[in-house]
Protein backbone atom coordinates (compact mmCIF):
# COMPACT_ATOMS: atom_id res chain seq x y z
CA UNK A 1 0.00 0.00 0.00
CA UNK A 2 1.60 3.23 -1.14
CA UNK A 3 0.68 6.81 -0.26
CA UNK A 4 -1.32 8.95 -2.68
CA UNK A 5 0.44 11.59 -4.76
CA UNK A 6 -1.20 14.92 -3.90
CA UNK A 7 -2.87 16.33 -7.00
CA UNK A 8 -2.33 13.06 -8.91
CA UNK A 9 -5.00 10.74 -10.36
CA UNK A 10 -5.03 8.69 -7.14
CA UNK A 11 -6.80 11.58 -5.42
CA UNK A 12 -9.74 11.10 -7.80
CA UNK A 13 -9.89 7.50 -6.66
CA UNK A 14 -10.13 8.65 -3.05
CA UNK A 15 -12.79 11.24 -3.91
CA UNK A 16 -14.85 8.64 -5.81
CA UNK A 17 -14.54 5.96 -3.12
CA UNK A 18 -15.29 8.38 -0.28
CA UNK A 19 -18.16 9.94 -2.25
CA UNK A 20 -19.86 6.61 -2.98
CA UNK A 21 -19.32 5.19 0.52
CA UNK A 22 -20.49 8.40 2.21
CA UNK A 23 -23.61 8.40 0.04
CA UNK A 24 -24.29 4.81 1.05
CA UNK A 25 -23.99 5.67 4.77
CA UNK A 26 -26.63 8.37 4.22
CA UNK A 27 -28.83 6.09 2.15
CA UNK A 28 -28.61 2.87 4.15
CA UNK A 29 -31.57 3.36 6.50
CA UNK A 30 -33.64 5.86 4.50
CA UNK A 31 -33.43 3.82 1.32
CA UNK A 32 -33.60 0.29 2.62
CA UNK A 33 -35.72 0.47 5.78
CA UNK A 34 -38.24 2.85 4.23
CA UNK A 35 -41.50 2.99 6.16
CA UNK A 36 -41.13 -0.27 8.05
CA UNK A 37 -41.56 0.61 11.75
CA UNK A 38 -38.42 0.69 13.88
CA UNK A 39 -38.50 -0.80 17.41
CA UNK A 40 -39.01 1.59 20.32
CA UNK A 41 -35.63 0.97 21.93
CA UNK A 42 -33.89 1.89 18.68
CA UNK A 43 -35.92 5.08 18.28
CA UNK A 44 -35.04 6.02 21.86
CA UNK A 45 -31.35 5.74 21.00
CA UNK A 46 -31.68 7.58 17.69
CA UNK A 47 -33.15 10.65 19.40
CA UNK A 48 -29.66 11.30 20.79
CA UNK A 49 -27.74 11.01 17.50
CA UNK A 50 -26.89 14.71 17.20
CA UNK A 51 -25.76 15.19 20.79
CA UNK A 52 -23.85 11.89 20.73
CA UNK A 53 -21.75 12.69 17.65
CA UNK A 54 -21.24 16.44 17.28
CA UNK A 55 -19.73 17.24 20.72
CA UNK A 56 -17.22 14.41 20.37
CA UNK A 57 -16.35 15.52 16.84
CA UNK A 58 -15.47 19.07 17.92
CA UNK A 59 -13.96 18.45 21.38
CA UNK A 60 -10.47 17.42 20.19
CA UNK A 61 -10.45 20.23 17.58
CA UNK A 62 -11.17 22.77 20.32
CA UNK A 63 -8.89 21.37 23.02
CA UNK A 64 -5.94 20.59 20.72
CA UNK A 65 -6.30 22.90 17.67
CA UNK A 66 -4.06 22.10 14.69
CA UNK A 67 -3.54 25.83 14.03
CA UNK A 68 -1.59 26.18 17.30
CA UNK A 69 0.31 22.94 16.77
CA UNK A 70 -1.99 21.11 19.16
CA UNK A 71 -1.41 23.49 22.08
CA UNK A 72 -4.54 24.41 24.05
CA UNK A 73 -5.53 28.00 23.26
CA UNK A 74 -7.57 29.92 25.90
CA UNK A 75 -9.06 32.19 23.22
CA UNK A 76 -10.50 29.25 21.32
CA UNK A 77 -11.83 27.75 24.57
CA UNK A 78 -13.60 30.99 25.54
CA UNK A 79 -15.02 31.46 22.03
CA UNK A 80 -16.29 27.87 22.08
CA UNK A 81 -17.93 28.40 25.46
CA UNK A 82 -19.62 31.51 24.07
CA UNK A 83 -20.97 29.62 21.05
CA UNK A 84 -22.25 26.77 23.21
CA UNK A 85 -23.69 29.08 25.89
CA UNK A 86 -25.54 31.29 23.42
CA UNK A 87 -26.79 28.19 21.61
CA UNK A 88 -28.26 26.79 24.82
CA UNK A 89 -29.65 30.14 25.92
CA UNK A 90 -31.15 31.37 22.64
CA UNK A 91 -31.92 27.94 21.11
CA UNK A 92 -30.60 29.34 17.84
CA UNK A 93 -27.74 27.95 15.78
CA UNK A 94 -26.99 31.13 13.89
CA UNK A 95 -26.82 33.33 16.99
CA UNK A 96 -24.45 30.72 18.46
CA UNK A 97 -22.15 30.95 15.43
CA UNK A 98 -22.18 34.74 15.45
CA UNK A 99 -21.38 34.79 19.19
CA UNK A 100 -18.50 32.33 18.76
CA UNK A 101 -17.07 34.21 15.77
CA UNK A 102 -17.35 37.63 17.47
CA UNK A 103 -15.64 36.42 20.66
CA UNK A 104 -12.93 34.65 18.64
CA UNK A 105 -12.36 37.71 16.46
CA UNK A 106 -12.53 40.19 19.34
CA UNK A 107 -10.15 38.34 21.65
CA UNK A 108 -7.70 37.59 18.82
CA UNK A 109 -7.69 41.28 17.95
CA UNK A 110 -7.17 42.37 21.58
CA UNK A 111 -4.40 39.81 21.85
CA UNK A 112 -2.67 41.42 18.86
CA UNK B 1 -48.16 34.23 9.10
CA UNK B 2 -48.71 30.82 7.51
CA UNK B 3 -45.85 29.74 5.25
CA UNK B 4 -45.55 26.63 3.14
CA UNK B 5 -43.11 24.05 4.56
CA UNK B 6 -40.81 24.61 1.57
CA UNK B 7 -40.64 28.38 2.12
CA UNK B 8 -40.17 27.84 5.82
CA UNK B 9 -37.27 25.47 5.04
CA UNK B 10 -35.62 28.05 2.78
CA UNK B 11 -36.11 30.79 5.38
CA UNK B 12 -34.67 28.68 8.17
CA UNK B 13 -31.84 27.35 6.00
CA UNK B 14 -30.72 30.80 4.78
CA UNK B 15 -29.13 31.96 8.05
CA UNK B 16 -26.90 28.89 7.83
CA UNK B 17 -24.91 30.74 5.16
CA UNK B 18 -23.14 32.31 8.15
CA UNK B 19 -21.80 28.81 8.87
CA UNK B 20 -21.46 27.23 5.44
CA UNK B 21 -19.55 30.10 3.83
CA UNK B 22 -16.55 30.23 6.22
CA UNK B 23 -16.56 26.43 6.54
CA UNK B 24 -16.53 25.86 2.77
CA UNK B 25 -13.98 28.63 2.24
CA UNK B 26 -11.72 27.01 4.83
CA UNK B 27 -11.80 23.72 2.95
CA UNK B 28 -11.05 25.49 -0.33
CA UNK B 29 -8.08 27.34 1.19
CA UNK B 30 -6.61 24.27 2.92
CA UNK B 31 -7.21 22.09 -0.13
CA UNK B 32 -5.16 24.24 -2.49
CA UNK B 33 -2.55 24.88 0.20
CA UNK B 34 -2.19 21.10 0.47
CA UNK B 35 -1.42 21.04 -3.26
CA UNK B 36 -4.72 19.87 -4.74
CA UNK B 37 -5.84 21.35 -8.06
CA UNK B 38 -9.11 23.31 -7.84
CA UNK B 39 -10.96 20.54 -9.73
CA UNK B 40 -10.13 18.01 -7.03
CA UNK B 41 -11.01 20.44 -4.23
CA UNK B 42 -14.40 20.92 -5.90
CA UNK B 43 -14.71 17.18 -6.46
CA UNK B 44 -14.54 16.66 -2.71
CA UNK B 45 -17.16 19.29 -1.90
CA UNK B 46 -19.62 18.20 -4.61
CA UNK B 47 -19.27 14.41 -4.39
CA UNK B 48 -18.52 13.89 -0.71
CA UNK B 49 -20.31 16.95 0.82
CA UNK B 50 -19.10 16.14 4.30
CA UNK B 51 -16.72 18.85 5.47
CA UNK B 52 -15.16 17.18 8.50
CA UNK B 53 -14.31 14.02 6.55
CA UNK B 54 -12.87 16.07 3.69
CA UNK B 55 -10.48 17.78 6.10
CA UNK B 56 -9.54 14.37 7.49
CA UNK B 57 -8.87 12.93 4.04
CA UNK B 58 -6.67 15.86 2.95
CA UNK B 59 -4.71 15.79 6.20
CA UNK B 60 -4.07 12.05 5.94
CA UNK B 61 -2.96 12.35 2.30
CA UNK B 62 -0.45 15.00 3.42
CA UNK B 63 0.73 12.54 6.09
CA UNK B 64 1.43 10.01 3.27
CA UNK B 65 -1.03 7.47 4.64
CA UNK B 66 -2.03 4.61 2.24
CA UNK B 67 -5.15 5.34 0.18
CA UNK B 68 -7.27 2.62 1.78
CA UNK B 69 -6.62 4.04 5.26
CA UNK B 70 -7.38 7.58 4.03
CA UNK B 71 -10.80 6.46 2.81
CA UNK B 72 -11.63 4.33 5.88
CA UNK B 73 -10.58 7.02 8.37
CA UNK B 74 -12.55 9.73 6.58
CA UNK B 75 -15.50 7.36 6.33
CA UNK B 76 -15.42 6.77 10.08
CA UNK B 77 -16.03 10.50 10.58
CA UNK B 78 -19.09 10.08 8.34
CA UNK B 79 -20.63 7.08 10.07
CA UNK B 80 -22.79 9.59 11.97
CA UNK B 81 -24.62 10.07 8.65
CA UNK B 82 -25.93 6.50 8.98
CA UNK B 83 -27.36 7.49 12.35
CA UNK B 84 -28.93 10.57 10.75
CA UNK B 85 -30.33 8.37 7.99
CA UNK B 86 -31.94 6.10 10.59
CA UNK B 87 -33.22 9.07 12.60
CA UNK B 88 -35.01 10.40 9.47
CA UNK B 89 -36.82 7.09 8.84
CA UNK B 90 -39.72 7.62 11.29
CA UNK B 91 -40.41 11.01 9.64
CA UNK B 92 -39.98 10.50 5.89
CA UNK B 93 -39.54 6.74 5.48
CA UNK B 94 -42.84 6.60 3.58
CA UNK B 95 -41.74 9.08 0.87
CA UNK B 96 -41.12 7.72 -2.67
CA UNK B 97 -37.74 6.07 -3.21
CA UNK B 98 -36.47 8.73 -5.64
CA UNK B 99 -37.17 11.42 -3.04
CA UNK B 100 -35.42 9.44 -0.32
CA UNK B 101 -32.47 8.89 -2.67
CA UNK B 102 -32.13 12.64 -3.24
CA UNK B 103 -32.61 13.41 0.45
CA UNK B 104 -29.78 10.98 1.24
CA UNK B 105 -27.46 12.99 -1.02
CA UNK B 106 -28.28 16.25 0.77
CA UNK B 107 -28.40 14.78 4.28
CA UNK B 108 -25.73 16.83 6.06
CA UNK B 109 -25.48 17.99 9.67
CA UNK B 110 -27.29 21.26 9.01
CA UNK B 111 -30.21 19.94 6.96
CA UNK B 112 -30.59 17.04 9.39
CA UNK B 113 -30.56 19.21 12.52
CA UNK B 114 -33.01 21.73 11.04
CA UNK B 115 -35.39 19.10 9.70
CA UNK B 116 -35.62 16.82 12.72
CA UNK B 117 -36.12 19.83 14.98
CA UNK B 118 -38.93 21.12 12.72
CA UNK B 119 -40.53 17.66 12.43
CA UNK B 120 -40.65 17.31 16.21
CA UNK B 121 -42.32 20.72 16.52
CA UNK B 122 -44.77 20.28 13.61
CA UNK B 123 -46.44 16.94 14.26
CA UNK B 124 -49.30 18.01 11.95
CA UNK B 125 -47.07 17.87 8.85
CA UNK B 126 -47.63 15.07 6.32
CA UNK B 127 -44.89 13.28 4.39
CA UNK B 128 -45.02 15.73 1.46
CA UNK B 129 -44.73 18.70 3.86
CA UNK B 130 -41.71 17.14 5.54
CA UNK B 131 -39.98 16.43 2.23
CA UNK B 132 -40.73 19.98 1.06
CA UNK B 133 -39.25 21.43 4.26
CA UNK B 134 -36.08 19.36 3.80
CA UNK B 135 -35.76 20.50 0.16
CA UNK B 136 -36.15 24.08 1.37
CA UNK B 137 -33.28 23.78 3.84
CA UNK B 138 -30.99 22.21 1.23
CA UNK B 139 -31.65 24.98 -1.31
CA UNK B 140 -29.45 27.62 0.37
CA UNK B 141 -27.12 25.26 2.27
CA UNK B 142 -25.74 23.18 -0.60
CA UNK B 143 -24.90 25.95 -3.12
CA UNK B 144 -23.32 27.96 -0.29
CA UNK B 145 -21.08 25.02 0.58
CA UNK B 146 -19.98 24.43 -3.03
CA UNK B 147 -19.69 28.13 -3.93
CA UNK B 148 -17.65 29.05 -0.88
CA UNK B 149 -15.33 26.08 -1.42
CA UNK B 150 -14.65 27.49 -4.89
CA UNK B 151 -14.02 31.02 -3.61
CA UNK B 152 -11.70 29.67 -0.91
CA UNK B 153 -9.80 27.57 -3.46
CA UNK B 154 -9.36 30.55 -5.78
CA UNK B 155 -8.26 32.93 -3.00
CA UNK B 156 -6.07 30.23 -1.45
CA UNK B 157 -3.18 31.49 0.62
CA UNK B 158 -4.30 35.10 0.25
CA UNK B 159 -6.63 34.62 3.24
CA UNK B 160 -4.64 36.03 6.20
CA UNK B 161 -3.82 33.70 9.10
CA UNK B 162 -4.99 36.33 11.62
CA UNK B 163 -8.59 35.62 10.57
CA UNK B 164 -8.25 32.29 12.40
CA UNK B 165 -10.42 30.74 9.68
CA UNK B 166 -9.52 27.30 11.10
CA UNK B 167 -11.98 27.99 13.94
CA UNK B 168 -14.80 27.79 11.37
CA UNK B 169 -14.53 23.99 11.44
CA UNK B 170 -15.27 23.36 15.15
CA UNK B 171 -17.60 26.37 15.31
CA UNK B 172 -19.79 25.04 12.49
CA UNK B 173 -20.52 21.90 14.51
CA UNK B 174 -20.43 23.38 18.01
CA UNK B 175 -23.16 25.87 17.15
CA UNK B 176 -25.50 22.98 16.33
CA UNK B 177 -25.06 21.47 19.80
CA UNK B 178 -26.54 24.15 22.09
CA UNK B 179 -30.07 24.08 20.63
CA UNK B 180 -30.05 20.25 20.74
CA UNK B 181 -29.57 20.19 24.53
CA UNK B 182 -33.30 19.96 25.24
CA UNK B 183 -33.42 17.60 28.23
CA UNK B 184 -31.20 16.18 30.94
CA UNK B 185 -30.78 13.07 28.76
CA UNK B 186 -29.42 15.18 25.89
CA UNK B 187 -26.96 16.92 28.22
CA UNK B 188 -25.78 13.59 29.63
CA UNK B 189 -25.27 12.17 26.12
CA UNK B 190 -23.30 15.26 25.03
CA UNK B 191 -21.11 15.03 28.15
CA UNK B 192 -20.28 11.36 27.51
CA UNK B 193 -19.58 12.20 23.86
CA UNK B 194 -16.99 14.85 24.79
CA UNK B 195 -15.28 12.82 27.52
CA UNK B 196 -15.31 9.68 25.38
CA UNK B 197 -13.91 11.39 22.28
CA UNK B 198 -11.10 13.06 24.25
CA UNK B 199 -10.23 9.85 26.12
CA UNK B 200 -10.33 7.71 22.95
CA UNK B 201 -8.49 10.12 20.66
CA UNK B 202 -5.61 7.59 20.47
CA UNK B 203 -7.80 4.95 18.77
CA UNK B 204 -6.70 4.70 15.10
CA UNK B 205 -8.85 5.47 12.05
CA UNK B 206 -11.07 7.92 13.98
CA UNK B 207 -12.93 4.99 15.46
CA UNK B 208 -12.63 6.60 18.90
CA UNK B 209 -15.33 9.07 17.83
CA UNK B 210 -17.66 6.27 16.80
CA UNK B 211 -17.11 4.41 20.09
CA UNK B 212 -17.72 7.62 22.05
CA UNK B 213 -20.89 8.27 20.04
CA UNK B 214 -22.27 4.79 20.75
CA UNK B 215 -21.58 5.20 24.48
CA UNK B 216 -23.29 8.60 24.35
CA UNK B 217 -26.36 7.20 22.52
CA UNK B 218 -26.71 4.52 25.20
CA UNK B 219 -26.35 7.14 27.94
CA UNK B 220 -29.04 9.37 26.44
CA UNK B 221 -31.45 6.47 25.98
CA UNK B 222 -30.83 5.16 29.50
CA UNK B 223 -31.30 8.56 31.17
CA UNK B 224 -34.52 9.02 29.19
CA UNK B 225 -35.77 5.59 30.27
CA UNK B 226 -35.08 6.36 33.95
CA UNK B 227 -36.59 9.85 33.96
CA UNK B 228 -40.06 8.43 33.13
CA UNK B 229 -40.31 7.86 29.40
CA UNK B 230 -42.07 10.74 27.73
CA UNK B 231 -43.51 10.20 24.25
CA UNK B 232 -41.65 11.59 21.23
CA UNK B 233 -42.02 15.31 20.62
CA UNK B 234 -43.15 16.24 24.13
CA UNK B 235 -39.72 16.58 25.70
CA UNK B 236 -39.63 19.32 28.25
CA UNK B 237 -38.33 22.51 26.68
CA UNK B 238 -37.16 25.61 28.45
Amino acid sequence: MSPVEIGGPGVWGIIAALGVLTYLTRFVFLGIVGDRPLPGWLLRHLRYTGVAVLPGLVAPLIVWPAATGGETDPIRLIASAAALGVGVWRKDVVQAVVAGALVMGGLSWLNG
Amino acid sequence: MVRSPFRRGVAEGLPFLVIMVPFGALFGVLGVEAGLPIAQVMGFSVLVIAGASQFTAVQLMLDSVPAVIVVLSALAVNLRMAMYSAAMVPHIGAAPLWQRSLIAYFLVDQTYALSVSAYEDRVDWGIADKVAYFAGTALPVFPAWVGSTFVGAVLGARVPDEWALDFALPLAFLALVGPLLKTRAHVAAAFVSVVGALALVWVPWNLGLILAAILALMTGAEVERRTAARPVGTEQRT
